[in-house]
């Protein structure tokens, strides 16, 4: 007698199908993402009508309309206006930021010595990059080189007046070149000096305390150009007469002054999260103030504010545009003042050197934000499940 | 030392006072005081003998001087014969006035990028982070001044200016739009707008109240909209419609009539506010992003549509994340607002300047400035943190 067994076990796998074509694919994908309901689809369109008007209108005059040679002003002009192009014509004049590009750069520091602004540029790329990648070596010997040595050989290329360079006095300078040295000097000293001004005010001491805070809080409180123009108009005031102090040198008082007034609230953040046994292990450990600080505390303290230090560096890199204001020519103020350039004068050309300095501001500053991104998932050593 | 041992039989030795972190303490302290003391004394000295080389007064006294020089854009009487003192609160008022139109639009503009940014429609996303990347990665003033010789500056003369709905117009002297001229008995229209407004708090409370006691629901909404806009239409009809509207004429060569924002106020309202939506817009995010995930489950379970759970629920979360950056970021608005003077808009600081340029009074106008800055920072901040106090989570 046969027994109907009604167990079964299969004894090849069922073949994998393929997903539903509503889940995969590129139709799925637009579904998903730009109509899934009448509301969205109704702003899909919108939006897609929008980038339509815009974006050949953009590329048109930043690219296929644009004029990128030329002599002086009458390159950039249309038939109305008295220039070549046919009439209606309405487009970049990059010929406008061609023929001004070494002054956007360095100012109007003599042609003659500009192989010493190119060399200290090789010399800062040369030093930076190992610095910034995790994996080079010698990161001790490359650091002191960078912080401590480059400053002074930076000094002497740039400056001159002793060991066989001439002197190249600071009016001379401008564009790319003193927005770099600005805020390079900016973030060298507002480290430091925003540590101490943190630790001052979180110490236990009255008076440190009361100094600290009332610095940090005065300097947050009025704008950058209210501290430049104190640093242009006071500090002449402050010393004896007679003396005098260069006008770059009062412009990075200023920002050094501001920008540490800032980290030092960044820090702040970092210290206060730093949990309390911390400093109690150190202290059981019998290290000293100092020891405590630099060997324990710190270290984790500014790991945790990379983000926040890296948004300050990239404001004061943005901030340094307004040492314009006191009549000093950064990169946007030497693109300003030759706007009023009558050899030039379209009615491109400001929007044209505008983006160009727009561009430049940029991808320093979109840089700096995508390193500090990168160092911050390379650094989370933990706590994320 | 000897006498303290003998006191304590048995104590182990104490260590020498040079190495009591007390004593270190208050010695550092007043080596710092001192230092601090000699350089203050070194800059006053040299100040005094400075002004005094350079025949320069101290003192206030010069804020009631004639200024001699014009203001275009002023909120209140002034003229070339008014004083110090009254140009620099014109220029106050000024600051003041771009700071508050730019955050209101700053505002409007970051919730509603930062809202984008997560939204589920690709497009809209991308288009968000676009704007934010580009707007939070260039300095402020470089778009204040793409705005006013890239863009306004090329607006056509008056006489062909561009028209806009509404009988307002744009070209290159800014923008014209009608302006109300109030007659007789205007005051009934800003009494209704008032009780309006007293109204709708009064029933927004007894709504609350009844809703919790009895669960019944009221259009408060509805009901203040109603009361806002129809008692002062009330007064107005009431009043026997004292309003004329005064449109802007094309001239030939000026527009007269209407009301004028000049495109040096229009660029930097406009650039501040572009450029401080895209901070606000990543706060926004964040903060949304902040709440967890379970709160939106958790409404979800109790039957809330994502619309109400949005605002009941996840809204008011966020809003604790967010408001303090908020306010730091109103502030950052509030001390950009100085960089009217790259564009020629008389605010504090451009007034300022012109005073200092004058009078050569250095010191007075630093103090002055300080205070007037702090102070509206200082405002700004206490608003702020009674909001937040008031949002904080309420914990029992």
């Amino acid at each position: 007698m046969q027994e109907h067994d009604i167990s079964w076990v299969r004894t090849e796998m069922a073949l994998a199908q393929s997903a539903p074509r509503s889940e995969v694919g590129p139709a799925a994908w637009l579904r998903q993402n730009l109509f899934s309901t009448p509301v969205n689809a109704a702003l899909t369109v919108l939006a897609l009508l929008f980038v339509a008007w815009l974006l050949p209108q953009v590329l048109n005059w930043a690219l296929f309309s644009a004029v990128w040679t030329g002599a002086d002003r009458t390159a950039c002009l249309n038939a109305e206006q008295g220039g070549p192009l046919p009439s209606g014509w309405s487009g970049a004049c990059w010929a406008f930021v061609g023929a001004k590009f070494g002054q956007f750069m360095v100012g109007r520091y003599p042609v003659d010595e500009r192989w010493r602004i190119y060399l200290t540029a090789v010399l800062f790329v040369v030093l930076l990059a190992p610095l910034l990648i995790p994996r080079a070596p010698f990161k001790r010997l490359n650091a002191i080189l960078f912080f401590a040595v480059f400053p002074f050989v930076a000094f002497w290329l740039l400056l001159g007046g002793f060991l066989g360079l001439s002197y190249v006095e600071t009016p001379l300078w401008g564009g790319l070149l003193v927005t770099l040295v600005i805020s390079y000097v900016g973030i060298v000293t507002s480290l430091p000096l925003g540590v101490l001004l943190a630790l001052g005010r979180r110490s236990k001491m009255p008076a440190v305390k009361l100094l600290s805070v009332v610095f940090i809080e005065t300097v947050r409180g009025v704008p950058l150009v209210v501290v430049l123009f104190m640093a242009s108009f006071m500090l002449p005031l402050f010393v004896p007469p007679g003396m005098s102090f260069d006008k770059l040198l009062r412009a990075l008082i200023g920002v050094a002054l501001f920008s540490s007034a800032y980290m030092a609230e960044v820090i702040r953040g970092g210290l206060q999260a730093i949990p309390k046994g911390q400093y109690e292990g150190a202290d059981s450990l019998g290290l000293g103030y100092w020891q405590k600080m630099g060997l324990i505390v710190m270290p984790q303290a500014l790991k945790l504010v990379i983000p926040g230090i890296v948004n300050t560096f990239i404001g004061m890199f943005k901030d340094t545009s307004l040492v314009l204001i006191i009549s000093m020519f950064d990169l946007l103020g030497i693109v300003k003042q030759n706007l009023a350039d009558s050899n030039w004068a379209t009615p491109q050309t400001a929007k044209s050197g505008l983006i160009f300095a727009a561009v430049v501001f940029w991808i320093f500053c979109f840089g700096m934000s995508r390193y500090s991104q990168y160092m911050e998932r390379r650094l989370d050593t933990g706590y994320r499940r | 030392m000897a006498l303290q041992d003998a006191a304590r039989p048995g104590g182990s030795e104490r260590a020498s006072w040079f190495y009591d972190p007390k004593v270190r303490g208050i010695v550092f302290q007043l080596v710092l005081l001192a230092v601090l003391a000699l350089c203050l004394w070194w800059i006053v000295d040299n100040t005094i003998e400075n002004l005094r080389r350079s025949n320069i007064s101290t003192g206030f006294a010069f804020l009631r001087g004639r200024s001699g020089f014009d203001i275009s854009d002023r909120l209140i009487d002034y003229s070339s014969d008014s004083t110090y003192g009254r140009a620099l609160v014109v220029g106050m008022l000024n600051t003041v006035l771009v700071a508050a139109s730019g955050i209101v639009t700053a505002t409007i503009l970051g919730f509603l990028i930062g809202v984008l940014r997560l939204s589920n429609n690709w497009l809209l996303r991308k288009l968000a982070t676009v704007y934010v990347e580009i707007f939070r990665n260039i300095p402020p003033l470089l778009v204040i001044f793409f705005l006013y010789v890239g863009v306004l500056s090329l607006l056509p003369l008056p006489r062909d200016s561009y028209v806009l709905p509404f009988g307002s117009y744009l070209n290159s002297r800014g923008f014209y739009f009608p302006r109300f001229v109030w007659g007789d008995g205007s005051w009934l229209v800003a009494a209704g707008l008032g009780l309006g407004v007293v109204f709708s708090y009064f029933v927004a409370r007894w709504a609350r109240a009844r809703q919790m006691a009895t669960g019944q629901q009221f259009p408060v909404f509805r009901t203040s909209v109603l009361l806002i806009l129809g008692l002062p239409l009330l007064g107005l009809a009431a009043a026997g419609f004292p309003l004329t509207i005064d449109f802007p004429q094309a001239g030939t060569f000026n527009m007269t009539g209407g009301f004028n924002v000049k495109p040096e106020f229009m660029s930097l309202y406009l650039a501040l506010s572009i450029y401080t939506a895209a901070f606000i817009a990543e706060i926004v995010r964040a903060g949304i992003q902040g709440v967890p995930r379970g709160q939106t489950e958790a409404y979800s379970a109790l039957g809330l549509r994502p619309r109400q759970g949005m605002r009941l629920v996840v809204i008011p979360q966020a809003m604790r994340i967010i408001i303090p950056p908020l306010t730091s970021q109103y502030l950052n608005l509030t001390k950009n607002s100085s960089l009217a003077v790259a564009i020629g808009f008389p605010d504090l600081y451009a007034i300022g300047g012109t005073i200092l340029n004058q009078t050569g009074q250095a010191i007075e106008i630093v103090v002055i400035f300080g205070v007037i800055y702090l102070s509206i920072s200082l405002l700004t901040s206490l608003f702020m943190n009674w909001f937040n106090a008031k949002m904080a989570l309420r914990e029992r």
